[in-house]
């Protein structure tokens, strides 16, 4: 099997309702590589240990000449790199300013004490159900559910999500590495979004500086913290990159996870007896079905010999999460779900200095609405299996997931 | 008696006994139980507390985060065992396989396994020792006792050695607001462990948040008033201090006294034992019958050129515990060498502090990712032009790639760049140990696999 | 209820400071400090922690497999790798 037909499979939008059989074939050869292209590493410990070499930069300012066709974003400075594609220092400086007012040391709180706020949101979009017999799970759930927590804890309104909906889904898109698309033509619509989103995120912060609230974005508007502020082109990068990705990776994480319920009834029941088996069950599913399948921005800055392979300095590389979690010589049965399943070092969040940085609100969300839909839905059943994904291959998700229900359980049962 | 005839019974039958009951201790009770061992198990420990966490005691203990007599260690499993706590073992008879314990009973066995330690190494003075207000800090009672002193606000709290233990001292003593001194014989802190050129941000950041850190003097006298209580500390250089606490952090002293003529191979250094965790006797011949792991072991570890390490390390004591139980009860076809990799941590002053390989082989470092201006950085250490340790400073997620370099014997320095790469990182420095280990030339071991079980050492013959 | 963090695997990623905060916290940006003994109330916390850690390297008494309920004596064991 060429590269080239590996890559195709892997973007093919024929294999994205069940990718993992092409990651099987990936894992043959742990670093794959032909005359053009990247560099497909699909082994857990080779990921793993990519993951923690110095030597690989997320800046794609690196790239070889070669590999910066496949780029789709250019330089803008308006709205340069956020922290996700930039190297050491400036990456963990921006994260610790980013961090600040969401995490600890100086905010250990804010996540923890946003579980109320999380629950009643749940509870309200699964109220609206009431007197149907079938929803969208997507529509109706999984994507207005992040959307409304990262609004309230970025200090985005709310209402304003028609307008950066489409500038976010044009984001997104273009991490996705589809060789079939017109790199130019993606290159202008996502470049348009990017500044429109910038204009827009401008305007907000510059409200929020007039009149501050208890928000995200006037904490990092301020800058009150050790190491002082960010610039305003930097602000708007972390503010946008904290928006999109605040909600179009969780979107996929809850109905990856809804789905993966409804593929395994026993879980489902077991989750429906014992809530509290929501917290391993998230673990897994990160493992089973990230929402993050593969990281396509990284690049050498020296040769890194690995696996019998020299990946040249500025070449492209693809980490598959997705295939390292299902790799039999990390993982029993790594085609299992299986809830209860120890010693779990998933790749579902990445690992290292790029690890996820919104992971434990992911988590926190992902477990209150899955164990919320498990116990309130009356014998929920899919319409459609599979359903239609969306087109990325990056962030993998489906973009309906029709369920059935029979009713709905009351709210405190 | 065929040897798995003997075998077999000692696992379904046998009589186990560890002395020293503390982590090594229970994690090796433990991993018996899970190997499957069904005798009888014994663990004789002379504190009167079941196996504590010691680590938190100069960190969290010490802020008051956390509650001295609430450091007990976690249970993996049921032991169903024998608790002999509060009473010392005081003597071994190897010929009659049994431990004299200090209430005149004797515990026989058919295996032992040594996990006593080590102890703080009291002030030498003995009267000035006996004063009120000295301490020394390494058991849960020494803790309760200083925690009780530095929250009655003492005027100055002299800390005596800046090694790890002394820093975090000092470190908790600053976040409570006390006045410290730190007296250092060295030319810096952890220069022993680190060398002087990363010993000197360990002084940087002692400076900056506000310790009194003397380096090259000597603590030469504690004076204490006619009530017995301490009063003043006199230092090399002439100078007296006012203060009305001292910490002796002064390293530890390995409990080996009580076997003392005993016929085993135990003595100030440690008890040394073969990589298989069995210990010599002083013929230096290798036991069947009795293991070590822990702090009170030295075992000669392939990566370093076959030294004998001893290690004061939290993990080292888990990992050598656990491999001594498996090859304690397994037959020698099936024992597996402790080829644990050192790494230690520390933290003070708000920074973390981690470390693999032995740094102190090292006769150069590299400052390869950050700046040791800032406080953030990762040092790389080189032996005979191999990566032979790290540390990092705040930068822990790139660790594990140095442990990988140590453990393949790669090159040093490093070829090819990394992030973070600074003008100071362009090549190695001299790293500065005050005493240099004699270089030797020697062949190079390396190590793959990822689990215990498939973990494998790689022989290459000297480099021409 | 016994806890204790090997800490030569964290690498301070945290997660176990946001979704427990009584019990873990973060002095500075890596160093982690914890309470080694956690009463009950903070048990749900403290499973979300131990599930959470990316190293595993938290280890909690009384945790059933299902990370909560403490009803049987099986314990949640590190990984060891």
């Amino acid at each position: 099997m060429t590269q080239g037909s590996m890559l195709r499979k892997i973007t093919d939008y024929a294999n994205r309702a069940d990718p993992y059989p092409v990651y099987a074939e990936l894992r043959k050869t742990p670093v794959l590589h032909d005359e053009e292209g990247p560099y497909i590493v699909s082994t857990y410990w080779e990921i793993h240990g990519l993951l923690h070499d110095p030597r690989l930069s997320s800046d794609a300012r690196n790239l070889g000449p070669q590999a910066v066709e496949n780029l789709a974003d250019e330089e803008d400075p308006a709205l340069p790199p956020a922290f996700l594609r930039l190297d050491p220092p400036e990456h963990d400086r921006l994260r610790r300013l980013a961090m600040t007012p969401f995490g600890p040391p100086h905010t250990p709180r804010r996540i923890h004490a946003m579980r109320g706020e999380l629950s009643r949101i749940i509870g309200e979009l699964v109220d609206e159900f009431a007197d149907r017999d079938r929803i969208d799970l997507v529509d109706d759930f999984s994507y207005p559910f992040p959307v409304t927590v990262i609004c309230r804890l970025l200090g985005v309104p709310r209402e304003d999500e028609p307008r950066f909906h489409h500038w976010a889904e044009t984001l997104a898109a273009s991490l996705d590495p589809d060789p079939d698309e017109d790199a130019a033509e993606r290159r202008r619509v996502t470049q348009q979004a990017r500044s429109e989103l910038g204009l827009y995120l401008a305007e907000l912060i510059e409200e929020r500086r007039r009149a501050p609230g208890d928000d995200m974005l006037s904490a990092l508007a301020a800058g009150h913290g050790p190491e002082g502020q960010m610039t305003q082109a930097e602000l708007l990068s972390t503010a946008a990159l904290l928006l999109v990705a605040g909600h179009e990776t969780t979107v996929n994480l809850i109905t990856n996870g809804m789905l993966t319920l409804l593929r395994n009834p026993d879980v489902l029941k077991q989750l429906r007896e014992r809530p509290h088996l929501a917290v391993p069950l998230v673990e897994e599913l990160l493992r089973y079905e990230p929402p993050v399948q593969l990281l396509p921005q990284r690049t050498p800055l020296a040769d890194i010999d690995i696996a019998g392979v020299t990946i040249p300095k500025g070449a492209s590389v693809w980490l598959v999460l997705a295939s390292g979690n299902r790799d039999p010589q990390r993982f029993m049965e790594p085609d299992r779900f299986d809830p209860r399943r120890k010693d779990n070092q998933h790749l579902g969040f990445g690992s290292g200095i790029h690890s996820c940085f919104g992971a434990p609100l992911a988590r926190l969300e992902a477990q209150l609405a899955l164990t919320e839909l498990a116990r309130r839905l009356d014998n929920p059943r899919l319409l459609a299996d599979p359903p239609e994904y969306r087109r990325n291959a990056v962030l993998r998700g489906p973009r309906h997931l029709p369920v059935a229900f029979d009713g709905l359980r009351g709210r405190d049962a | 008696m065929s040897g798995n005839g003997s075998l077999e019974a000692l696992r379904r039958s046998g009589r186990i006994v560890i002395v020293g009951a503390s982590l090594a201790g229970l994690r090796a009770a433990e991993a018996l139980r899970e190997e499957g061992f069904t005798g009888s198990l014994t663990l004789i420990g002379d504190e009167p507390h079941e196996p504590y966490d010691r680590p938190p005691l100069s960190k969290q203990v010490l802020l008051g985060k956390a509650d001295a007599d609430r450091t007990a260690l976690p249970r993996h499993r049921e032991l169903d065992a024998e608790w002999r706590l509060g009473v010392a073992a005081t003597g071994l008879d190897m010929t009659a396989r049994r431990v004299r314990l200090a209430d005149g009973t004797e515990v026989p066995y058919d295996r032992l396994m040594i996990t006593t330690g080590v102890r703080a190494r009291p002030w030498p003075h003995p009267l000035e020792a006996e004063l009120d207000g000295v301490f020394v800090l390494r058991t849960r009672q020494d803790a309760v006792a200083l925690n009780r002193r530095l929250t009655a606000v003492p005027r100055r709290v002299l800390v005596i050695g800046a090694g790890f233990t002394g820093s975090e001292i000092a470190s908790a003593c600053r976040e409570l607001g006390l006045e410290v001194t730190v007296a250092e014989r060295g030319p810096a802190p952890l220069v022993g462990a680190l060398g002087g050129v990363v010993a000197q941000v360990a002084a940087d950041l002692q400076r900056a948040h506000g310790v009194d850190l003397r380096c090259g003097v000597m603590v030469t006298g504690l004076e204490g008033d006619s009530a017995g209580r301490l009063r003043r500390a006199h230092l090399s250089d002439g100078t007296t201090l006012d203060v009305d606490v001292a910490v002796v952090s002064l390293g530890a002293t390995r409990n080996t006294e009580w076997l003392a003529g005993s016929g085993l191979g135990a003595g100030p250094r440690g008890i040394a034992c073969d990589a298989g965790c069995r210990a010599f006797d002083i013929r230096g011949i290798v036991t069947d019958d009795i293991f070590v792991a822990g702090d009170v072991a030295r075992s000669p570890h392939p990566l370093f050129n076959y030294q004998f390490l001893s290690l004061e390390h939290w993990g080292n004591a888990v990992a050598q515990a656990e491999t001594a139980a498996h090859n304690m009860i397994n037959a020698s076809a099936d024992r597996r060498p402790h080829v644990w990799v050192p790494a230690f941590w520390s933290s003070q002053f708000g920074v973390s502090i981690k470390s693999v390989g032995v740094p102190s082989l090292g006769d150069e470092v590299l400052i390869a990712q950050g700046s040791l201006a800032e406080h953030r950085f990762t040092g790389v250490y080189g032996y005979q032009g191999r990566v032979i340790a790290a540390v990092t400073f705040d930068q822990t997620k790139w660790l594990e790639h140095y442990q990988g370099l140590i453990e393949t014997a790669a090159p040093f320095p490093p070829p090819g760049t990394t992030v973070d790469r600074r003008a100071e990182g362009l090549r190695p420095v001299p790293a500065d140990f005050p005493d240099p280990s004699l270089p030797t030339h020697g062949p190079t071991v390396t190590l793959s696999g990822y689990s215990p079980t498939d973990r494998r050492i790689t022989f290459t013959p000297a480099r021409a | 209820m016994r806890i204790v963090v090997d800490l030569n695997r964290c690498q301070g990623y945290a997660q176990c400071a946001f979704l427990a905060p009584d019990v873990f916290t973060m002095h500075g940006d890596e160093a982690l400090l914890y309470n080694p003994y956690a009463d009950d109330t903070q048990r749900e916390n403290v499973a979300r922690a131990v599930a959470a850690c990316p190293v595993q390297a938290i280890m909690a008494e009384g945790l059933d497999v299902d990370g909560v309920d403490g009803l049987s004596a099986r314990t949640v064991t590190t990984g060891v790798r």
